[in-house]
């Protein structure tokens, strides 16, 4: 019944990467999650999709002068997803112990 | 299915992740050391090359001796040299560490340091032009200590606290000018030295 609770979406070390970086940062633009992540922009781009579709992710788009800004945040759907894939985590380490 | 360390190092990821992302860990002890060293050599060189021995906040009481461009050029190259120390080292460590630098962190950081640099540096030129050179050590290390207390919030703990024992020592140094060099050399020398091996000792070990 635990490992239900990990969460699917969750399997890729960057999806788990994107929603620690913004359960600290409240919102983060592209670039930014980016220069944390340390990734591609073809790979980011895909993982966030795959989030936002999942509606873990709320986007945000606007402009700054002419450029596109999109900025991302967690949902709620998504921050209870995480938390509980978490506690699941934690769950399995202890019983494995 | 995964096993016991697949999950442990996933949880342990998230964390290495979560820290990165809200702290600025780039921070190297040894330039803390080092630019604690080139305070200390510029105290002495303004104490024995410019003959700076400030006995009131007038230039006519800081013994000078005409040497305001000695004074200056021994302040602008401590300061030189240590910023530069500092961006070298931190871009060294960063990339041996294969960690970002350059992220949205990194700039809150340096936004939230830049208000009370750049207040700190506007009054010290107001007090050089007014001659007030007494007042020159003291101001630099209120705001610079001030500085250092706004970047705590985004970098390791001990930053936060070298900010308030360097404000501290500038408030004092104000209230003894006679001693302000050496205050000044304990404040950016001492100071320095002792939490940049801290700091290495604690996170870079």
């Amino acid at each position: 019944m635990v490992i239900q609770n990990l969460h699917k979406a969750f399997e890729s070390r960057i999806r788990l990467g994107i929603m620690s970086v913004l359960a600290i940062h409240k919102e983060l633009d592209f670039n930014s999650l980016k220069e944390y992540l340390q990734v591609t922009d073809g790979n980011l781009a895909s993982h966030l999709k795959a989030l936002e579709k999942e509606a873990f992710l709320g986007v945000e788009k606007s402009f700054i002068g002419r450029k596109p800004n999109t900025r991302y945040f967690i949902t709620k759907t998504g921050k209870l997803a995480f938390d509980n894939h978490l506690l699941a985590l934690e769950k399995l380490i202890h019983a494995q112990r | 299915m995964k096993n016991k360390q697949d999950y442990f190092e996933e949880i342990s990821e998230i964390r290495s992740i979560m820290e990165r992302s809200s702290k600025f860990t780039s921070v190297s002890g040894l330039s803390g050391i080092l630019a604690g060293i080139y305070a200390l050599v510029g105290a002495f060189l303004l104490h024995t090359i410019a003959g700076f021995r400030p006995y009131g906040i007038l230039e006519s009481e800081a013994d000078l001796s005409g040497n305001e461009w000695g004074f200056f050029f021994i302040g602008a190259g401590v300061l030189i040299l240590a910023v530069g120390t500092a961006v070298y080292l931190s871009y060294r460590k960063a990339r041996i560490l294969r960690e970002p630098m350059w992220t949205a962190t990194t700039r809150n950081m340096l936004f939230n340091m830049a208000l009370p640099l750049l207040a700190g540096g506007a009054i010290v030129i107001v007090f050089f032009s007014y001659g007030l050179v007494g007042l020159l050590l003291p101001a630099t290390l209120v705001f610079y200590g001030l500085a250092l207390y706004s970047a705590g919030n985004f970098t390791y703990p001990e930053i936060r606290i070298l900010g308030i024992i360097v404000t501290v020592i500038g408030l004092l140094a104000f209230s003894l000018i006679e001693y302000s060099v050496l205050l000044w050399a304990a404040g950016f020398g001492l100071m320095h030295i002792v939490y940049g091996t801290l700091i290495f000792l604690r996170h870079e070990k």
